[in-house]
């Protein structure tokens, strides 16, 4: 424990040794300043609560502007018509089955090798210096920039295997990008599972992958849920890669196959966004009220989740 | 003895089917490295098309980005500088925000306070970024522009603002749980000899924790590097060197999003192009992202 005392904690002594340059380390005179130092204590703590006062004011500029702009737009023609180049005939039909199609099969692939790579590496891999490699390979994964998955989708499900701009192509582009965010979460929840239930399960005879299914997967659910909810959160508000794979055109139909042609709701965002006429802003903001009212049940069902975790492990 | 009747003893069928499941299952792990194999295969490969045409030499160190128009000219120092000056930007609004935010909730919100905060800094960091993007450009720019005539439509201050805000969680949340770790005993031993509370947080937590908050800050400017949406909104698409904040530039990021709306042959030049800027940046982000791990293991302080 000697880092315990490294911090240089007798600064006040001194600091005060250096400013009476005559002193001696024998001899300090110990200088309070009391009321300087409550100063600088509350001017402190001022600077810090106005720093989380400016990031909840943004959070609450944010919401208004959005609402304050896209509540008049939002009515039933908005969420039943299909975009168009006159703002008061646009809606968002398209986008909104676009994004249910993409988050389908994103929910599908991702969670399936997500999971499956998470319960591998966790509970049946031998620790040795391959599977290390996976561990550092999955968490280099997760910092690659979003919009180079976006490039590796244009070319290998776009092009190489040819399913052209589909909904397909986009719920693969965005597997890939949440499957390393699945991948950690899922390994920290099956961390936290203690290992008496691994070891009752073995002294009964059960395998490995007995255990695992039986036991040890059912405890960490919530944990996993959890962290598929939030990685799910994420696929639907992400643009960029869609954007790579060509997913920003006029399309006024609903997706029918998995190789359809698709929009979905951020890039009608964006679309509408990067237009300079006022009314297609007003139409965005209404499109990030949809977009945000998502996000935000799931969010509320990952902390309902938490919670009730929580519960369950005491 | 109902049980009896579960018990299957056929342990060579078990055998088999556990055999099968980790082989499926390693195959799942396998994906993700074949995930890792695919981009750095497509990013070189199409990069080593573009490189035939265009020099390495004159892609890294000539300062004319101008690749739709003839005559071309593929210098990626604009898109390189226009990246790095929202990404500083964004740091420079982040870094004393999320730290702060990071010492109130560590150090001093109670815990009430603390579990009312945490989730709504949450709510910002799972803001989807082109929802930031649409913030940029209808809020945060016209407020720049009311202070200023000078200040442009597209403008690199307002992408890097609303990208401070987009990192600002990352940072607040990785320093908070670092500074959160720092034992009690520290504190108190500091309190004891009589330090106030900003003394004890500069001196002794602050320096303590000071390996993760390191990380946080190389993890947030990675995110800043490779934030698409928000800067290609707010940031324009005026790829040039310049040191006016208020004026357009272009990021990288901008720039391949940028080519991909458009009509863009494959195996034309330009399509290469975008190849080669997104293997930049992808190096530039593996780096700062292996440095950050690395700052976490090699110098974090274990205390017992």
């Amino acid at each position: 424990m000697s880092q315990a005392s490294s911090p240089t904690v007798p600064v006040v002594a001194s600091k005060n040794q250096k400013n009476r340059g005559g002193e001696t380390l024998e001899n300090p005179k110990f200088i309070p300043n009391h009321s300087g130092r409550r100063m600088r204590e509350y001017a402190f703590r001022a600077v810090i609560v106005s720093a989380t006062l400016a990031a909840l004011f943004i959070l609450i500029v944010l919401t208004v502007n959005v609402f304050k702009q896209g509540l008049p737009w939002l009515d039933q023609q908005f969420l039943t018509s299909f975009p168009s180049r006159f703002p008061e005939r646009a809606g968002i039909k398209s986008a909104i089955w676009g994004s249910v199609w993409l988050g389908g099969f994103t929910l599908l692939f991702s969670v399936f090798f997500g999971v499956g790579a998470a319960l591998y590496l966790e509970e049946l891999a031998p620790k040795n210096r391959i599977n290390r490699i996976l561990e550092v390979n999955i968490s280099t994964l997760a910092g690659v920039p979003s919009i180079i998955y976006g490039m590796l989708g244009l070319t290998l499900f776009v092009r190489i295997m040819a399913f052209e701009r589909s909904v397909l192509a986009g719920g693969l582009t965005l597997s890939l990008l949440i499957m390393p965010v699945i991948i950690i979460a899922t390994r920290e929840a099956l961390k936290c599972v203690p290992d008496d239930i691994r070891l009752g399960a073995a002294a009964l005879g059960a395998t490995k992958w007995q255990a695992v299914r039986d036991h040890v997967l059912p405890a960490a659910m919530p944990g996993v849920l959890t962290g598929i909810i939030l990685a799910m959160a994420r696929a639907v508000g992400e643009a960029a890669p869609l954007i790579m794979i060509g997913a920003l055109s006029y399309v006024a139909f609903v997706p029918e196959s998995a190789f359809d042609a698709f929009t979905a709701l951020p890039i009608q965002i964006f679309n509408w966004t990067s237009r300079p006429k006022e009314e297609f802003h007003a139409l965005a903001a209404a499109g990030i009220i949809v977009l945000l009212g998502f996000l935000l049940v799931c969010n509320s069902i990952a902390i309902l989740l938490r919670l009730k975790w929580k519960d369950h492990r005491r | 003895m109902q049980n009896q009747a579960l018990w299957s003893g056929s342990r060579k069928f078990q055998k088999l089917k556990e055999s099968v499941v980790t082989r499926i299952l390693l195959f799942c792990a396998g994906v993700s490295v074949l995930t890792t194999v695919g981009i750095n295969l497509i990013l070189f490969l199409e990069s080593f098309w573009f490189f035939k045409e265009i020099s390495v030499s004159e892609f890294l160190l000539s300062t004319n980005w101008a690749p739709l128009f003839e005559p071309r000219h593929f210098g990626v120092i604009p898109l390189v500088t226009g990246t790095l000056s929202v990404a500083f930007g964004a740091l420079f609004v982040a870094l004393p925000m999320g730290l702060g935010i990071a010492v109130f909730l560590s150090e001093y919100a109670s815990p009430k306070l603390r579990a009312v905060v945490k989730p709504m800094l949450e709510i910002l960091a799972g803001i989807p970024s082109v929802v930031y993007g649409y913030f940029a450009l209808t809020t945060i720019t016209p407020f720049l522009r009311s202070i200023s005539e000078s200040v442009e439509v597209f403008n690199a201050a307002s992408a890097a603002i609303v990208v401070g805000i987009m990192v600002l969680p990352t940072i607040a949340s990785i320093c908070d749980d670092t500074m959160t770790a720092v034992p009690k005993s520290l504190r108190e031993g500091a309190f004891a000899l009589g330090a106030k509370k900003f003394e004890v947080v500069s001196q002794v937590v602050v320096p303590a924790a000071l390996s993760g908050i390191l990380a946080s800050f190389i993890l947030a400017f990675s995110r800043a590097i490779g934030e698409t949406m928000a800067v290609t909104l707010a940031a324009g698409a005026t790829p040039q060197v310049t040191l006016n904040p208020f004026e357009g530039i272009q990021t990288m990021t901008a720039y391949i999003a940028q080519v991909s709306m458009g009509d863009t042959p494959h195996g034309s030049i330009e399509y290469q192009s975008i190849f080669a800027v997104g293997l930049l940046l992808f190096l530039m982000t593996l780096v700062m992202n292996l440095m950050s791990q690395y700052i976490v293991k090699r110098f974090a302080r274990r205390y017992e």
